[in-house]
């Protein structure tokens, strides 16, 4: 039965009968063996991870945070800046208005009542950091968004992204 | 009389008798001087704010001399044969450097806050001709809060004091309550004895303010301007013409204002109960989207102008979404 070439580049497979040597096998066994106990003896590529952590870059765009300032006031004073900026449109947020007695919980007049990122989205560009009035939104360079199963896991609220206020204090 | 010819900037065109220099500069249509408190409906409007600064190099034909200091262009009337150097003038350029600094003085810079920014003539303004930093170093102006009613919000700390609000009440309602007190740099917007602003068409005052120093107090901090979508919108009213833009957001109609004109002046009055008493979808019959300026920070809302298609399609597309 003759071969019908469809185009040029089909190439036929001879296939020619095994000599000796590939016959019985243990040259074969014996290379490949070597190759895998030869890496017994290499630097591990993997680290136990959570336990063991590789250093990251300085200028590492990671998780959000809304700072407070330095009297525990939250920065953000939802201008929506940060929302126009991000090229992802991860971000959005309603704003309200100060009652009195706030003073010490929000820095401005207005504030954002919710502020949601939305972490699937972003791509961590840090575009709202750069569009910040207030210096209330950066990117820390120590901590990623950890995996979930959920989608719902990835919208951060309020709740997950404002500093927390011992840490503004100190 | 005959038609005056005037040129400004080396573009030459024929006036009417007692047209001022802006609004030559406004016919020809590009480069025109920027203005703070002139305001074509409003009669007496101008003259305050200096930002509108000119050079004359030649008073006329018949008396070539050019004026000694540089004019306001919204008060200064056309004489033939007037030439009148705009941006080409370097002097022009810095005089106006140094209004926006004065007017920038007792600001405070809360654009953040400010519910105006994105639409603010002020902002535009010292983008434009204003410098980066500040050299002023004092306190600025505080004020004790004035209630206006509850449509209306004052926030005198942000006012450059254009006059714009005193005449649309003066010219346009039957009774002002509100006006200027006192003299100077301690002069402010006020009404006496805490006295409530309600008329039917003391919104306007809103829509005339060239910065966030009166706004919607039913608008307030609900949305910036540049996350709503403006459509043109009408409704039947009794009191007003009903022509007004409905700024839109998720099928909600979260403020209204009159329509502008290309240099932000109203060209339609609109009454209270148009302005904020309906925010209903349903009240309005919405049209085309409102055509914005291609530098507005509002048209980064993924905001396109359509082409002029007839209005009954975008509506329905629209409410369908």
């Amino acid at each position: 039965m003759s071969v019908v070439k469809l185009t040029d580049r089909i190439k036929v497979m001879e296939r020619k009968p095994m000599t000796f040597m590939e016959k019985i096998y243990i040259p074969a066994i014996l290379k490949g063996m070597s190759i895998t106990i030869s890496h017994l003896f290499k630097k591990k590529a993997t680290i136990s991870y959570p336990e063991e952590q590789r250093p990251m870059s300085e200028v590492f765009r990671g998780l959000h945070i809304l700072k407070r300032d330095e009297k525990g006031a939250e920065r953000c004073t939802a201008c929506g800046l940060c929302a126009l900026a991000c090229p992802a449109e991860a971000i959005s947020m309603t704003a309200s208005e100060r009652k009195r007695g706030e003073e010490g919980l929000y820095r401005e007049e207005k504030y954002a009542s919710v502020y949601e990122i939305n972490m699937l989205r972003c791509i961590f560009c840090g575009l709202c950091e750069e569009a910040c009035p207030k210096a209330a939104i950066f990117l820390q360079n120590d901590k990623m968004a950890p995996a979930s199963y959920e989608r719902e896991d990835f919208i951060y609220g309020k709740d997950r992204l404002v500093e927390p206020f011992l840490q503004a204090k100190a | 009389m005959n038609n005056l010819k005037v040129t400004i900037d080396g573009k030459s065109i024929e006036v009417p008798p007692g047209t001022t220099i802006l609004q030559a500069a406004r016919m020809i249509g590009e480069n025109y001087p920027p203005a703070m408190c002139y305001y074509t409906p409003l009669k007496e409007t101008g003259g305050k704010c200096r930002v509108c600064l000119v050079k004359v190099t030649q008073g006329s034909e018949a008396n070539p001399r050019p004026m000694p200091k540089l004019v306001a262009s919204c008060l200064t009337r056309v004489e033939h044969g007037m030439v009148i150097e705009n941006e080409t003038s370097p002097e022009v350029l810095e005089a106006r450097k140094g209004v926006v600094e004065f007017l920038l003085i007792n600001h405070p810079l809360d654009c953040p806050v400010c519910d105006q920014a994105g639409e603010c003539d002020l902002q535009n303004l010292s983008y434009k001709h204003g410098t980066e930093s500040t050299r002023y170093e004092e306190g600025r102006r505080e004020f004790d809060k004035i209630d206006l009613g509850e449509n209306i919000q004052l926030h005198m700390t942000r006012c450059i004091l254009c006059y714009r609000c005193v005449y649309t009440a003066d010219q346009l309602t039957n009774k002002r309550v509100h006006g200027v007190i006192n003299r100077g740099d301690v002069s402010e917007i006020s009404t006496y004895i805490q006295n409530a602003i309600d008329n039917d068409f003391s919104g306007n005052i809103i829509d005339v303010c060239p910065v966030g120093a009166l706004t919607d107090k039913k608008y307030r901090f609900k949305q910036r301007v540049w996350f709503s979508k403006p459509f043109y919108a009408h409704r039947e009213c009794d009191k007003c013409k009903g022509e007004a833009v409905a700024w839109v957001k998720n099928n909600d109609v979260i403020r209204v204002t009159a329509r502008k004109n290309k240099f932000g002046e109203v060209l339609d009055f609109i009454c209270n109960n148009c302005r904020f008493e309906h925010k209903n979808m349903n009240d309005w019959t919405i049209g085309e989207p409102y055509e914005m300026d291609n530098d507005s920070v509002i048209t980064t809302n993924k905001y396109k102008v359509l082409d002029h298609s007839p209005a009954v399609n975008v509506d329905a597309k629209f409410v369908s979404e």
